[in-house]
């Protein structure tokens, strides 16, 4: 398809995003395995396209609930890599002070409601921000991203019903990785394409290439107007690739033979690249210094990280009301 | 001052919030239309429409959930679950979203979530419809849980939780929406969180009453005082924020206490109560504590078996009799 069409900047964000996303996971691997990062990681290498495509299609006033697999949405959105790896070291300065983590990363002045740790818990929250901007006669929407694993959650299926019925301006957004943990999409779901399930719900699914960002902008964006015009959900099903486990240090036991370096031939990072080039909009010196600006951020996060100050421990008994109370944590 | 039942107190708090602040609204199954299934908020669609008194669909987890989601982006709602039974199916939606937002965020999000939620046994109801959970939440970091017992409690308490920002289970107990009893007028009338009500002043026993069992303490204080045993009745209204101050200061002064709830005995909020109890006040303590609650079975629905089962002032009276021979 031709991308000529598309504005510089938009092709330029796509790029250093899709960029920033691949190489922080990559960082926060290595971190983890220094021993600066002491907890989970759930990396979504190879999932760059759809995270970063369906953000940018979005409006800054929009909202996003994020999944295990969160970092991509979280960038995508506007995320600081700064206050990120310094969460992700448990520090004070990382946007949860330390508390929350990888799977638990929030900013709500940049719309992200959270990322979870709970497969499916994100739908309803999304819903619920969809039902305020409509009473509110608000013009922004909630995308609820989640996994072809958290579509067989109970969750979804309310929450679809209730945006359905009473057309919410809500994207829910399944990047469908082929995996739910270690179980292949074919033995979670008895259909191929998720995005059929919108059907039940009274309103439309599409399925996407979600290693092509422009193909996922195009469906956000399309839904995004659909819902803003009233007229209710998008399911949309992008059909994307983890390169690696579901958390650093999954043996992935579970893949099928060849299917990796299938995959690999259409890693949506390096296509993008050489999309753009042969587009004639941008030469190599450009994208070089991009992805030389990405990782000059990067050795700021984590140097900003590593000599962060780590939580005082009293800390850990603050923020979980709005007041404290004696008769609250005690 | 003009008297009215726990439930039209309930109406009132809800419906003066909703003229107070547009962010406000009720949701939930058959609060519309139908009035609320016990009735609580008959006419508040007439008067507010149905944008903001919303029926949903039968699907606790996205009700709460989406309760939790408008309230992140600054709503008000007030969510209602007709049966505490039924929290359990939006349980996850309560303890590990609702409950850790703030905490999990480093102290950013405001939940300004109230969930009104029916408890204790209506008669007959059986073991689904019948349960007082409130204790299986007291677990969880990160909820308010308040029960109250008067109707007067009920709107200031309501008030309270709405105008507040975070998560709290309001639990009504079904035979107390008839009851009756003085309510301020006042539009700005609020009860705080955290203020246990010494309802009846005694000197030899106290007992320290969740929910329906106030009324019940009440009436075995009556029989108690005739007895020459002085009871003395604490309500705590909210459970968390727990105001052990109050408790103690009690305990200090009668050195018996019973904890009366209509939730099972096991690890109910007695046990906590108890618990505390015995880490902060035992060396005012004269005898054992002693928890009445419900029996650690499920609800039966036989109307024998549920008696049987179920606390009542009988238990209460036997337990200060006890306490009040050592």
């Amino acid at each position: 398809m031709d991308i000529t069409h598309y504005s510089h900047d938009l092709l330029a964000h796509l790029f250093q995003r899709m960029t920033l996303v691949r190489e922080f996971e990559l960082r926060a691997i290595e971190e983890r395995r220094r021993g600066l990062i002491p907890g989970f990681i759930h990396s979504c290498v190879g999932q760059e396209a759809t995270a970063v495509a369906a953000c940018a299609a979005l409006a800054q006033q929009d909202v996003i609930t994020s999944t295990h697999r969160g970092h991509g949405h979280l960038l995508g959105k506007g995320g600081d890599p700064k206050f990120m790896m310094a969460e992700l070291a448990g520090r004070s300065s990382g946007y949860c002070l330390g508390r929350g983590g990888s799977l638990h990363i929030a900013d709500f002045d940049l719309g992200i409601l959270g990322a979870n740790g709970i497969v499916g818990g994100g739908f309803p929250i999304a819903t619920g921000a969809a039902l305020a901007f409509q009473m509110r006669r608000e013009q922004r929407v909630a995308l609820a991203f989640f996994g072809d694993g958290a579509i067989n959650e109970g969750t979804f299926h309310e929450s679809a019903n209730l945006a359905g019925l009473w057309k919410l301006p809500v994207i829910f957004f399944c990047e469908n990785n082929l995996y739910g943990e270690g179980t292949p999409q074919h033995k979670q779901a008895p259909i191929a394409d998720l995005a059929r399930r919108a059907d039940s719900y009274g309103f439309p699914g599409v399925s996407v290439d979600g290693n092509d960002p422009i193909a996922v902008y195009e469906a956000t964006q399309a839904a995004r107007r659909r819902a803003l015009a009233g007229d209710g959900p998008t399911l949309i099903e992008a059909k994307t690739y983890r390169f690696r486990g579901h958390y650093e240090g999954d043996p992935q036991v579970y893949r099928e033979p060849g299917e990796m370096a299938a995959w690999r031939q259409r890693d949506p990072v390096p296509a993008f690249r050489a999309r753009l080039l042969e587009s004639g909009l941008f030469d190599e010196a450009q994208l070089v210094e991009m992805e030389t600006a990405v990782q000059t951020e990067l050795d700021v996060a984590v140097a900003f990280a590593a000599a962060a100050p780590l939580p005082v421990v009293d800390e850990a008994l603050q923020g979980i009301y709005a007041e404290t109370h004696e008769g609250l944590v005690f | 001052m003009r008297e009215i039942s726990y439930s039209e107190a309930i109406r009132e708090a809800m419906s003066e919030e909703m003229r107070r602040d547009t962010a406000v609204f009720l949701v939930g199954e058959d609060v519309a239309v139908f009035g609320g299934v016990w009735g609580v908020s008959d006419g508040m669609l007439a008067e507010f429409g149905d944008e903001r008194v919303r029926d949903t669909p039968i699907s606790e987890a996205a009700i709460i959930g989406a309760g939790l989601g408008a309230a992140l982006v600054g709503m008000r709602p007030i969510v209602e679950i007709m049966f505490g039974d039924f929290l359990m199916c939006g349980g996850d939606q309560i303890v590990n979203q609702a409950a850790k937002a703030r905490f999990m965020s480093g102290g950013k999000a405001n939940v300004p979530l109230t969930l009104r939620v029916t408890s204790g046994a209506p008669g007959s109801a059986a073991a689904q419809h019948s349960q007082s959970p409130e204790s299986w939440f007291m677990n969880v970091p990160g909820i308010k849980i308040a029960a109250p017992s008067t109707p007067a409690d009920a709107k200031g308490l309501l008030k309270t939780a709405v105008r507040g920002a975070d998560p709290v289970l309001f639990f009504e107990h079904k035979m107390l929406y008839g009851e009756t009893g003085p309510v301020p007028e006042d539009a700005d009338f609020t009860v705080p969180f955290g203020q246990a009500n010494v309802v009846r002043q005694g000197r030899d026993v106290t007992v320290i009453a969740v929910s329906i069992m106030v009324p019940k303490a009440l009436a075995a204080a009556d029989l108690l005082a005739a007895e020459g045993i002085s009871v003395e009745v604490i309500d705590p209204r909210t459970l968390v924020p727990l105001d052990k101050e109050t408790l103690i200061h009690s305990v200090a002064k009668t050195s018996r206490v019973i904890i009366a709830h209509e939730a099972h005995r096991r690890s109910g909020p007695g046990a906590e109560i108890a618990a505390m109890l015995a880490e902060e006040a035992v060396e005012y303590l004269d005898g054992p504590i002693i928890r009445v609650g419900a029996k650690n079975v499920p609800l039966p629905y036989s109307p024998v078996l549920e008696n049987f089962v179920l606390p009542g002032v009988d238990d209460i009276v036997a337990a200060a009799r006890l306490l009040a021979s050592k």
